[in-house]
């Protein structure tokens, strides 16, 4: 297929203009007063709790323009909630998320809404309007928020959905398509306003290996041909590294880890190397905190 | 110990109190976003099908049947006093005053409520508002403010309609198989059944009944935990809560308009 | 496009069917067509006692409706009761001393005003009074009646 011969390509291309790792003590950087300059979205001492558990305890990170970011964790170190607290979908508890130089706030709907415009989300399960056909969906966003003609915008959508492969499945319905191709058309919807920022939710979670090696390839073309920057949040490691150009590594509600996928594949910490060898027992352990068994088993209790 | 029934109780209070709260939020949210219903008719022709055109099969059959064992139940009482004349009156002022406001929100309940709490939680469950969210596009305005007006809207209309078909099915058991005169049945009943007094507060009826049936519908769906579990309740709190609040609000509807 | 289009039809036919439910409950089920309160003129009449009479009773001339009891309020200087009604407007040629009687329809039935026309040229006109009332029969009180006039008939 000629997607994955161009992203072959790219992919070399890529890896030669990758940029630079940044200085790492971020927390002495001063914020900025306008704009983002470098940075599109910069996190600040966050901190959110749910259940009086700590998810995030004073998160700092940056992303960069455009650059493909990953962020890693084992699954329930609170990835996806970090999604949402940059969507605005939740509110920190403290701490500062800024896209662009400008704060976003999950008070100020009017405000969320003009942030959100520049924003496009590719949801784990793709979240398609289940009772529109493909096209329809990629028209969504186009239709909402603004008033095009029918023939720009039939040509729009087409050009979206070129863009992932899929402009002879505009008549599909969202049942009828495969999870890969949900994906790929959600993708469509995501770019359909040209955002300056995609987000990635787990995007190659339960993808069979075709599908998975398209995605990889159509995040990082969709990332250098469109100016865009993006943000993917994943578990899988061989293919994040792929494409990414600075990982943050997550785990217990802080950052532990930052670098480019070079610079994480040779850090020597435990941490690091549990994570990106995939080791079943190392700092984080197999077993979920508990008693010591022998205490367990001969005490009563109700479970 | 001893006080853990009284923390239980109290935890279940508070936690009705919340959902109450939430609840209204959501419904001040809905009444803020009636613009866009207006801007964008064509959503509200859908959801006017959805919930009007699709009950309208289950709504006359049903007002056609309890309108004919109010002619046969009313025949046997009415006869009893040498009042059969009365006949239409009765089933009229019955069916236009209660039954039928009372009946189709019942049934507007169970058969529109439930698919719309279904689809809302389904679509809390798959993300698709957490989508829209995404898209910057308000999911309460786009998707729940079209359908609760929907529902406002067709549920005095089905109201109508259960109460025309059921006097027409009281007419034919008692005047067709009977034998109540003709001109007994439908003079006593006009003589007796007033415009404003019977007719629109049965309709004023209906148009509540219409806000809290489709006001609970979405906000089950809306409030649900967003599994399959979760949503399967949600239809089932819709029916259960929406027919409890349907018959209690007739109570002080009905204390209210016609208790001097 | 045509599924749109049959979807709008359809809402369409709907609503027409609501509206068309509603026109007929109004019209043919209530008391609507029967001249509201707009239409028409209103007399007054007095009366000792009104029995049960209620507003919305029917008024009738020679056993046909003409109109309807408007309200029914009490005299408070001469203890009358004053009652109201609302006479069709294409009923205009009244005799000024017409006859107003509370009637009973059977023997329980709901009690209604019959008018007996008299023979004046002259005509009542909005806002008239009907001079010659007979009251509502109270049954308790034709007993009394009844009882006391054999009582004095024996001694």
């Amino acid at each position: 297929m000629s997607i994955t011969k161009g992203y072959q390509v790219r992919l070399a291309q890529v890896r030669r203009r990758r940029v630079a790792p940044m200085s790492e003590p971020i927390i002495e950087q001063p914020a900025p007063v306008t704009g983002g300059g470098d940075v599109l979205v910069r996190i600040r001492g966050l901190v959110f709790r749910r259940g009086g558990r700590a998810i995030f305890d004073g998160v700092e990170l940056d992303i960069r323009r455009g650059a493909v970011t990953a962020i890693m964790g084992p699954s329930g170190t609170g990835k996806t909630t970090l999604l949402k607290l940059i969507t605005g979908q939740l509110p920190p508890d403290a701490g500062t998320i800024e896209f662009d130089g400008e704060p976003v706030r999950a008070r100020d709907r009017a405000a969320l809404y003009r942030l959100r415009r520049r924003m496009g989300m590719l949801f784990q399960s793709g979240a398609l309007l289940t009772d529109l056909s493909v096209f329809d969906n990629v028209a969504y966003p186009l239709r909402e928020h603004g008033r095009l003609p029918a023939s720009l915008l039939r040509k729009l959508v087409l050009l979206k959905l070129e863009a992932v492969g899929l402009r002879g499945a505009r008549d599909l319905m969202p049942a009828e398509l495969s999870g890969g191709m949900a994906r790929r058309v959600a993708l469509a919807r995501a770019i359909a306003l040209d955002p300056d920022m995609v987000l990635y939710d787990e995007p190659f979670t339960g993808q069979d290996p075709i599908s998975m090696g398209v995605l990889v390839a159509l995040i990082r073309q969709l990332n250098d041909a469109s100016n865009l920057t993006s943000l993917v949040v994943s578990h899988d490691v061989r293919e994040t590294a792929q494409i990414a150009d600075y990982i943050y590594l997550i785990a217990r509600g802080q950052v532990i880890a930052q670098g480019s996928p070079e610079a994480l594949a040779r850090d020597a910490s435990p941490w690091v190397r549990q994570f990106m060898d995939a080791k079943p027992d190392g700092p984080v352990h197999f077993h979920h905190p508990a008693p010591a068994l022998e205490a367990d088993l001969f005490t009563r209790g109700r479970h | 110990m001893l006080f853990d029934p009284l923390a239980r109780l109290g935890r279940a209070g508070l936690g009705v109190l919340e959902r109450l709260g939430r609840a209204h939020r959501l419904l001040l949210a809905i009444l803020l976003g009636s613009a866009e219903v207006l801007l964008r008719p064509r959503l509200l022709i859908a959801q006017l099908y959805n919930i009007g055109v699709l009950s309208v099969l289950i709504i006359s059959v049903s007002g056609l049947f309890v309108g004919m064992v109010l002619g046969l139940q009313g025949h046997y009482v009415l006869a009893r006093f040498g009042a059969v004349e009365s006949l239409g009156l009765m089933v009229a002022a019955s069916l236009v005053r209660e039954l039928g406001p009372v009946v189709t929100a019942l049934l507007v309940a169970g058969r529109a409520g439930s698919a719309l709490s279904a689809e809302i939680g389904l679509m809390k469950a798959t993300e698709q508002l957490a989508g829209l969210e995404l898209m910057a596009v308000d999911p309460v305005r786009r998707i729940l403010a079209p359908r609760f007006y929907g529902g406002v809207l067709a549920m005095p209309l089905l109201a109508a309609i259960f109460s025309a078909v059921g006097v027409l099915g009281g007419f034919f058991v008692g005047v067709g198989l009977l034998g109540v005169d003709a001109g007994a049945f439908w003079s006593q009943m006009q003589n007796q059944v007033d415009f404003r007094e019977d007719i629109v507060n049965g309709v004023i009826k209906s148009l509540v009944f219409g806000v809290v049936v489709t006001w609970i519908a979405l906000f089950q769906g809306h409030d649900c935990v967003p599994t399959s579990e979760g949503v399967s309740r949600a239809t089932t709190r819709t029916v259960v809560l929406g027919a409890l609040a349907v018959l209690g609000l007739d109570f002080i509807l009905t204390a209210l308009m016609f208790g001097d | 496009m045509s599924r749109e289009r049959n979807l709008e039809i359809l809402v369409g036919a709907f609503m027409v069917a609501g509206f068309v439910a509603l026109f007929f409950l109004s019209m043919q089920v209530s008391n609507l067509s029967l001249g509201n309160a707009a239409e028409g003129y209103q007399l007054t009449a007095r009366f000792a006692n009104v029995g049960s009479l209620k507003a919305r009773a029917p008024v009738t001339l020679a056993g046909v409706r003409v109109g309807r009891v408007e309200r029914v309020t009490l005299d408070r200087t001469t203890y009358e009761a004053v009652v109201a009604l609302r006479i069709d407007a294409e009923v205009d040629n009244i005799p000024e001393d017409t006859f107003a009687n509370i009637f009973t329809a059977g023997l329980l039935g709901e009690q209604y005003i019959g008018l007996e026309p008299g023979g004046s040229p002259e005509m009542l006109r909005d806002g008239d009074e009907i001079m010659q009332t007979q009251s509502a029969l109270v049954l308790e009180q034709m007993i009394g009646q009844f009882l006391f006039s054999k009582a004095g008939g024996d001694s």
